[in-house]
This record gives structure tokens, sequence and C-alpha cells, in this order.
């Protein structure tokens, strides 16, 4: 039987070659789909969230709500 | 240099030999508590003895320390008589004879597998389960009374409170609760 010798040198590299370039693409789209699905949502949603925000609009029911204690409900 | 030298192995020689006189007594001590021992043990047990080579199945030892089979029967021992002559003569059977002379098990077998991971997994659901039944009557018969903040009414004003309070208003649980209509969206 003669079979062919086999690869004894460079088995590291060789799969390095192969391996690492699909490592930093996979890791790339991964980042990049997390900002995309995650963190410019989050973001819109801050930013409309905020766009037509009245604070003391706000202060005023919280107040009235009863849950402050630095101000009581305006009918006491 | 030479004489350091020569002061190493004396103390190398000393150390031998206080270790050997040391050995000896306390093979004395030793071997007279272990006659009470093995007295008892060589009627329950098959002591094995580990200070000789022994035969393994392992996937990463191809060649054992010794064969498998130590104790040849007459037939055994005229085959390996041929096995020293040249093995083109030697018969497919006869070639399987002599590998399990010296291997117990193959590598398809040794690689094989068994189903012992079933009861494994089912010993560990039965336990789970008593555990279980356990917990259930520790919760009835052991614990106390729960919180009253717990009741209906209680979480009811919790939720309330939240709500006022505008908790994550952005994406969290005031966002779904509509603050026009006083309900949930």
């Amino acid at each position: 039987m003669s079979l062919p010798k086999p690869a004894m040198r460079g088995l590291l590299a060789k799969r390095l070659r192969f391996h690492l370039p699909i490592a930093f693409g996979l890791s790339i789209i991964a980042a990049v789909a997390f900002k995309f699905t995650v963190t410019e949502p989050r973001k819109q949603a801050y930013a409309d969230f905020y766009k037509h925000y009245d604070s003391m609009k706000e202060f005023s029911a919280m107040r009235e709500a009863g849950v402050f204690e630095s101000v009581r409900p305006t009918g006491k | 240099q030479h004489t350091l030298e020569g002061n190493r192995d004396h103390t190398a020689v000393i150390h031998i030999c206080l270790s050997i006189y040391l050995d000896r007594y306390f093979q004395t001590l030793y071997s007279s508590l272990t006659v009470v021992v093995l007295v008892h043990l060589s009627s329950d047990v098959d002591v094995i003895d580990c200070s000789v080579p022994q035969y393994n199945n392992r996937l990463d030892t191809p060649l054992p320390d010794v064969p498998f089979v130590r104790n040849l029967s007459a037939e055994q021992k005229k085959l390996k008589e041929k096995e020293k002559g040249s093995w083109t003569q030697l018969t497919k059977e006869e070639k399987l004879a002599l590998y399990r002379l010296t291997h117990e098990l193959s590598y398809a077998e040794m690689r094989q597998g068994s189903k012992e991971w079933m009861t494994v997994l089912g010993g560990i659901f039965i336990f789970l389960g008593f555990t279980g039944l356990l917990v259930w009557w520790q919760r009835v018969y052991v614990y106390g009374d729960v919180p009253h903040t717990l009741s209906e009414e209680s979480v009811a004003q919790q939720t309330q409170r939240m709500i006022d309070m505008r908790v994550n208003p952005v994406h969290g649980f005031s966002h779904k609760w509509d603050y026009e209509k006083k309900q949930w969206k």
C-alpha cells in the first residue's frame, strides 16, 4: 500500500488562514447587526420620547398623585 | 571542584543508607500491621497487585504493558510458536486468535459506549421528583404565611404607585400605560 505522505507542516497556518477571516467576518456582522437592531432603535426611542416632553406637566401630574415627599399635592 | 563532588557523593550515600535502614525498620512494623488487615481482606476481594505492570484498555495506549492472556493453554502455546515463523502462513482465524490473546477489546469495542446514560438520567429525574415532593411538603407544613404585600389589593396599590412615579417611561413599565385613557395600551 503506497499512501501519499500526509501534510507534516503548516497545519496551524492552514487552519488559521481558513478560520480567521470567517471569525472576523462573523464578529463584524454580529456587531453591525447589534448596532442596527438594538442601539439605533433605542437612541431613536429616547429621542422621540424627549422631543415632546413637557417636564413641568409631568412633575405636576406626579405631585398630584402624591409620590413626592418634598412637595405635597396642591390640595393641602 | 573534585572535593565538592566527593562530598556530594558521600552525602548521597549517607542518605541512601539512612533511607534503607528506616525502610527496613518501618517494613517490619508495616508488615506486622498488614498481616492483620490482609487476613480480613483476602476473604472478600481480589486484591490487584499494583506493583507490577497491568493490562489496560485505553484508546491512547495501543500496546499495553502486558498481554491480556498471561497463562496460555497448550494450543495457545502452539499458536505462539507458529507466530514465530512467517506470518503469511497464519490463517485469518489464527491471526484473530493471536489478537485476542494480547488484547481484550478492539478499538471499535472500546469506543462502543453503552446505554448507561439512560439509567443515569432516569435516576436523576427520580430523585429530582422526590426532592420536589419534599419541597412541596416543606412549603405547606414548614413555611409561615406569605407577607401581606403580596395580596391582590396591595399589588394593585403598588402598581398604581409605579405608574404615578412614571417608572421606565421610555421602553418599559409606564410606557405600556395609556395616561389619557387610564388603562393598559
